[in-house]
């Protein structure tokens, strides 16, 4: 019995040697790697940003302007996001407002979606998802130019019955055998119009105060 | 010593080719094989873990106590992975925006503990190595013919996505294959991979029949099916 005592204790010290020496390998990478992923992250996020609006239609810079957005379920927000105002000479050019679409077929899609003050769309991107590679991920610029339909359309066109994927009766366009995914994008790059039409005053406002 | 060396890279890429015979790994394998690049990135970062975990299992592997060997392999795995993970997502960005959502599916692809439970756990560090190494490559193979064959079916085209690893120049490099094709859905889901799969197979048993037939050729390598 003691015998037997003992080959446990010894196997459960083992693994916890293991397990020890791996949590130490894993955070000595963490630290080691985390500013360079960090600053990729935000090189990315720039980058999108930059794409979701018209070239030379802002002269700020919009990172560092970037203001937090509470959390809301029209934006699909659990935790407080960010919203980034563009600003021409001071005066207000666009918004490009962080939203989740909760609903994709593999979990969160994150998008970024530029507004213009007359509620028209300047564009969206994806710039988080994990829809499936091959199939559902198309709703990535990297891999489709599908997203790029949504620039210049707005809550007044099409109409907001209209705001669906064309196999569900609307104007977007889908692949077939993948409509979840998009069906998600559309849903709450609608779902964000309706949150700026709503807030615009405070979106719009607020770069005002800003750029001055 | 040549022998071992020669044996393990026969097994490897054809005698016990992890895909066509051993059959192991289908989940990511059936999953990830829509085009010929998503199969072979896939492939290669599977190879790259699968050297590394085999190579540090022989290393540690007499620490190791019997009874708790599978969980303390995971974990070897698992960390080899997320390392692998982090690193490449700060060093080796471009390679990351490709392969990155792939790499966290490698630790659930059984091929890799099989390898190091079957071999890396009982044999030295360069043979198991060099085990990791040859199945590793002996499955991008067969992810690759998939791929390739399922993009081709699929969508008419070979080397879509190319661009991701080379910039936007690389557009060029995608051949299509099949001009004006309309595309068939079939082969791009999930039934297409088991298919093409089992015509790999089928391919792989076929030659196998020929070659034991006249006379008992062995040593050479032979060619692969695709």
């Amino acid at each position: 019995m003691n015998e037997y005592l003992r080959n446990v204790k010894l196997t459960a010290l083992a693994l916890l040697g293991f397990a020890v020496v791996a949590a130490v390998l894993l955070a000595g990478t963490f630290g080691l790697t985390r500013p360079s992923i960090e600053k990729s992250e935000r090189d990315a996020k720039i980058k999108l940003i930059a794409q979701v609006l018209p070239a030379g239609g802002y002269d700020n810079d919009l990172v560092k302007t970037a203001r937090s957005l509470p959390a809301d379920p029209l934006l699909g927000l659990k935790k407080p996001g960010e919203y980034y105002p563009a600003t021409l000479a001071g005066k207000p050019a666009a918004v490009v407002l962080e939203a989740i679409a909760p609903d994709g077929y593999a979990g969160e899609i994150k998008l970024l979606v530029g507004i213009l003050p007359d509620g028209r769309l300047t564009g969206v991107r994806v710039t988080a998802h994990s829809e499936t590679p091959g199939l559902g991920d198309y709703i990535d610029i990297a891999k489709n130019p599908w997203i790029r339909q949504f620039a210049g359309k707005s809550l007044d066109s099409p109409k907001p019955d209209d705001w669906r994927v064309k196999k569900d009766g609307g104007k977007f366009d889908s692949m077939a055998g993948a409509t979840i995914s998009p069906r998600a994008v559309v849903k709450a790059v609608k779902q964000a119009l309706d949150y700026f039409a709503r807030h615009q005053t405070e979106l719009l406002v607020q770069e005002e105060i800003h750029g001055q | 010593m040549a022998s071992e060396t020669r044996d393990i890279i026969v097994n490897g890429l054809w005698k016990q080719n992890p895909g066509l015979v051993q059959i192991l790994g289908m989940c990511p394998t059936l999953a990830v094989s829509t085009s010929l690049v998503n199969g072979l990135s896939l492939g290669l970062a599977t190879t790259l873990v699968m050297a590394l975990a085999n190579t540090a299992t022989a290393l540690v592997s007499r620490l190791v106590p019997p009874a708790v060997r599978i969980p303390a392999y995971i974990l070897i795995i698992a960390t080899l992975v997320t390392m692998v993970d982090l690193l490449m997502h700060a060093y080796l960005l471009q390679l990351y925006l490709v392969l990155g959502i792939y790499i966290p599916l490698i630790v659930v692809n059984c091929i890799v503990l099989a390898r190091v439970e079957a071999y890396a756990s009982k044999h030295g560090a360069f043979y198991s190595f060099l085990d990791g190494l040859m199945m590793g490559l002996g499955l991008s193979l067969v992810l690759a013919a998939l791929g390739g064959l399922r993009e081709i079916f699929g969508k008419g085209t070979l080397l879509s996505g190319i661009d991701l690893a080379f910039g936007p120049a690389a557009n060029t490099y995608v051949i299509h294959v099949l001009p004006h094709y309309q595309g068939l859905l079939l082969a791009i889901l999930p039934p297409g991979a088991f298919i093409g799969l089992g015509l790999l197979i089928a391919a792989r048993n076929r030659i196998e029949q020929i070659r034991a037939l006249p006379t008992r050729s062995t040593g050479l390598l032979p060619q692969q099916a695709a």
